[in-house]
């Protein structure tokens, strides 16, 4: 068994500092392991979230030598460990305590979006009838455990702090697996366009590649958005004919 | 009195996995303002590692299923030890609840003719599991959470119950803190709902994320109300055993489902050769049958891998014990071996379990499509809890409602794989609906200030006692304890060291001390979490020991058989007038004779 240094960023919403903490490393271990392990013996107000240490509640986001990432994921066999190894918060949202941020304004976010409203059941028992190739990709887009690592990576919101003004790609991907749910009659597309900020997104694809879940984000959900927006708003005999049914 | 910042509901949920947002929002659309509590962010509760399904007879894949099926396989699955009428409500409720989900837009994978596909899962005759690849827990808490914030629900996050607050026999609201500020909070409240979760964090090897510390059972427990079937605890047969630091992570029985068999170091699938009596007629007695059912032949019998979980856990638990386990202490689960049956196993294995592929190539380094994984019992889930009213879901204390995982009953001595998420939606939905009712008939009640000073004080104990036990010592020793003393195989020895060391756990919890400060301090949260996991090892201990037989769940090494006298009862723990705990055994509720002729006809 051999040891390796982490540095980990301790301090609150007033300011803080890297501290160094060495700690065992055994087979297998990931980033989570080792934070709790100096949590339990050298730290023990060391804040962290986490849930079920195994990629699927998205609670453990951190940066894990520069990199977005849930740390329960992480191993530590893919880190150089003869440096130390940095961990500190999320940087797209307030800092609250050590690693631990305040993500409410994604909770705010979410509900600002329409919600899901299906239309009559196709079958007298109140259920509906849905062929599995017509839900693939909106199954894709609900893989997203909302660890909110594609918010803090994003450029509007991690640099620019447009979160005012743009939603950013984990709702924007909510709204497409909204708008192109097979049973759902709303349409989001003049929110998307206003509101929530969709051209504010220059398709960098950072969000795509700190996804853990591996969802397409950019290719699969953002850009055909924007595609759905611009035919809705720029097309003249579409335009002409809302105004008729109105 | 300090001024706390009190909060005031008709109905408070304290919880907010699958049972507690489904209460939630069965209370609010009764019309009564409704509070929700989570220990963790809103989304993230247990219920969302939930992999291989939900449980209903929607029929859609094999049209000879019926409640009445249901109904028989839950009670054959907990050993006819259940609470009949919540096996009935469940079985004929739980396809409504799931009809329910896809109304508020759960998507979950499609049939050919486009309807909701089921799949095979342990102790289940037919295909019946709805499911959404291996994530249909994640599925399920995302589609109550996007429907229960647009329904008037406040909820309140990062919030630690440390106890029920009373007014005479009645529960009117909690007591608890802020995780973020420290900062100690009144919940009033005319009803509450517990929808807690499990204890598993009570072992060492264990499926369970922190914060299923038994927080609900506890709560319930000191408030007065009863817990029974305790010593159920259910090992799930197939956690992951390396490397170190993943030991316990589920393994869905899924992978089973989709033809995943169970073999030893010699290569020999072992559970063809223990088949238990009571299930000999539906279990197949080759393995070409058993791969025919897991493909959907009707005519085909199951595989013996697909037995309940209870005992498939002993099974592989004797395996390794005679010295025909794998390397690392499990045996092997292969899915892989399935490219001698289809041409596109690798592709079918990436599309049927989606995650289980990549949970084993990110953190064990195995390619479960190629070779196969090593497996061992994890702590998964108990089936006893708080005692509870089947139509209503109150319990014995006026006002206190339980759903989920931390009620008890619908079980008996061992759960069907799929049934715990029918289980959260089915009892949430119906514990909802009869706390907005108690609301509605009764008034707030009075808190008691001088009490409330009191509890505030006991809380904020160990800040005066920096130099005290580390927290996290006690709960690791109280862990190994339990994993090796009241685990799997129980005896009477064992368990009554078990008793004298949780003895000892009580007066070390009672010095432990904590460093930093009130904000964020996961070390505080430990130390306050410390009582609730104590009160339920003693529970599950107390009760493990009353059992003298095995039954389900329940295994006792020095009586190894099923005992009659021990057939139609539970037990049930109680905090006795002194403080200290006590147990009994109750008798069941009697079977109406309609239930009692389904159960014959399908034997």
């Amino acid at each position: 068994m051999s040891a390796a240094i982490f540095r980990i960023w301790r301090g609150d919403a007033k300011g803080g500092a890297f501290e160094d903490y060495t700690t065992d490393v055994s087979e297998g271990m990931v980033v989570l392991d080792a934070v709790h392990e100096i949590q339990a013996k050298q730290a023990n107000d060391l804040a962290c979230r986490w849930n079920c240490k195994a990629g699927k509640c998205g609670s453990c986001s951190a940066e894990v030598n520069g990199m977005p990432k849930l740390m329960c994921m992480s191993r530590l066999s893919d880190l150089p460990l003869e440096k130390p190894v940095t961990i500190e918060p999320m940087k797209a949202f307030p800092i609250q305590k050590d690693l631990i941020t305040d993500v409410s304004w994604n909770y705010r976010v979410k509900k600002k979006i329409r919600k899901f409203n299906p239309r009559p059941p196709d079958a007298a028992d109140g259920t509906w009838r849905i062929a599995q190739e017509d839900i693939d990709r909106v199954q894709e887009f609900r893989k997203c455990i909302e660890c909110f690592l594609c918010q803090d990576v994003c450029h509007v919101l991690r640099d620019h702090r447009k979160h005012d003004e743009f939603i950013g790609p984990r709702f924007l991907i909510y709204t497409a697996a909204l708008e192109m749910h097979p049973l759902d009659t709303e349409d989001r597309l003049e929110e998307l366009r206003k509101a929530h900020g969709i051209g504010y997104c220059n398709i960098t694809k950072c969000c795509t590649k700190v996804c853990p879940e591996n969802i397409q984000i950019t290719d699969n959900g953002i850009i055909p958005l924007k595609e759905r927006v611009v035919d809705d708003h720029y097309d003249p005999l579409g335009w002409i004919w809302k105004k008729l049914k109105r | 009195m300090p001024d706390y910042e009190t909060f005031q509901h008709d109905v408070l949920v304290i919880g907010s996995g699958g049972a507690g947002l489904r209460a939630a929002i069965e209370a609010s659309a009764a019309g009564v303002s409704v509070g929700m509590v989570c220990k963790c962010l809103l989304g993230k509760a247990h219920t969302v590692m939930a992999e291989g399904g939900i449980a209903a007879a929607l029929a859609n894949v094999d049209d000879r299923d019926s409640w009445k099926v249901h109904f028989a396989d839950t009670m054959r699955g907990g050993q006819y030890v259940n609470n009949w009428r919540m096996a009935e409500l469940h079985a004929k409720e739980a396809p409504d609840r799931v009809r329910e989900l896809e109304a508020w837009g759960a998507v979950f994978d499609r049939t050919k003719d486009g309807r909701i596909l089921q799949r095979n899962f342990g102790g289940h005759k037919y295909p019946r599991l709805a499911h959404v690849g291996d994530r249909t827990g994640l599925e399920m808490i995302r589609t109550l959470q996007d429907h229960g914030v647009h329904q008037g629900i406040d909820v309140h996050m990062e919030i630690c119950i440390v106890t029920l607050l009373k007014d005479g026999k009645r529960v009117i609201g909690a007591f608890g803190y802020d995780r973020e500020r420290g900062r100690f909070k009144i919940y009033r409240a005319k009803a509450v709902v517990l929808a807690t979760g499990g204890i598993g964090k009570a072992y060492k090897i264990t499926s369970n994320s922190w914060d299923c510390t038994g927080d609900g059972h506890s709560l319930a427990y000191h408030a007065g109300a009863g817990l029974i079937d305790m010593e159920y605890i259910q090992f799930h047969p197939t956690g992951m055993v390396w490397p170190p630091s993943v030991r316990g992570m589920l393994v869905t029985e899924g992978v089973r489902g989709e033809g995943g068999i169970l073999t030893n170091k010699d290569g020999k699938r072992f559970m063809f050769d223990f088949i238990p009596d009571n299930y000999k007629a539906q279990t197949a007695d080759n393995e070409e049958e058993g791969w025919r059912y897991t493909q959907g032949d009707k005519n085909a019998r199951r595989p013996p891998e697909l037995l309940t979980r209870d005992h498939v856990a002993r099974c592989i638990v004797r395996e390794i014990k005679e010295g025909r386990g794998s390397p690392h202490g499990g045996v092997y689960l292969d899915i892989a071996w399935i490219k001698k049956k289809l041409s596109n196993a690798g592709e079918h294995i990436k599309r049927k379990l989606p995650s289980m592929y990549h949970q084993f190539k990110a953190l064990g380094d195995i390619d479960i499509t190629q070779e196969p994984m090593e497996v061992g019992p994890t702590t998964h889930y108990i089936m006893g809890g708080v005692q509870v009213d089947a139509d209503t879901q109150m319990s014995d204390v006026p006002g206190l409602f339980a759903a989920g995982e931390c009620a008890a009953g619908i079980n008996g001595a061992n759960r069907l794989g799929g049934n715990s998420l029918s289980d959260l939606v089915v009892f949430g939905k119906r514990a909802g609906e009869f706390a907005a009712k108690f609301a509605k008939e009764n008034a707030h009640g009075e808190v008691d200030e001088a009490q409330i000073d009191g509890y505030a004080r006991e809380a904020l104990r160990p800040f005066e006692n920096s130099a005290g036990e580390n927290p996290y010592s006690v709960q690791r020793d109280l862990q190994e304890v339990m994993q090796h003393n009241v685990g799997i195989v129980r005896d009477e020895a064992e368990m009554l060291t078990a008793l004298d060391h949780l003895k000892t756990f009580w007066e070390r919890a009672d010095r432990v001390g904590v460093i930093g400060h009130r904000d964020f301090n996961p070390g505080w949260h430990t130390a306050l979490d410390l009582k609730n996991l104590l009160t339920v090892s003693e529970a599950v201990t107390r009760a493990a020991l009353e059992r003298k037989e095995s039954r389900g769940a329940q295994f006792r090494d020095d009586y190894p058989d099923k005992d009659e006298r021990f057939s139609k009862v539970s037990t049930i723990i109680r905090k006795a007038v002194d403080g200290s705990m006590e147990v009994q055994l109750e008798p069941l509720p009697e079977m109406p004779d309609y239930l009692k002729q389904i159960i014959e006809e399908m034997k």
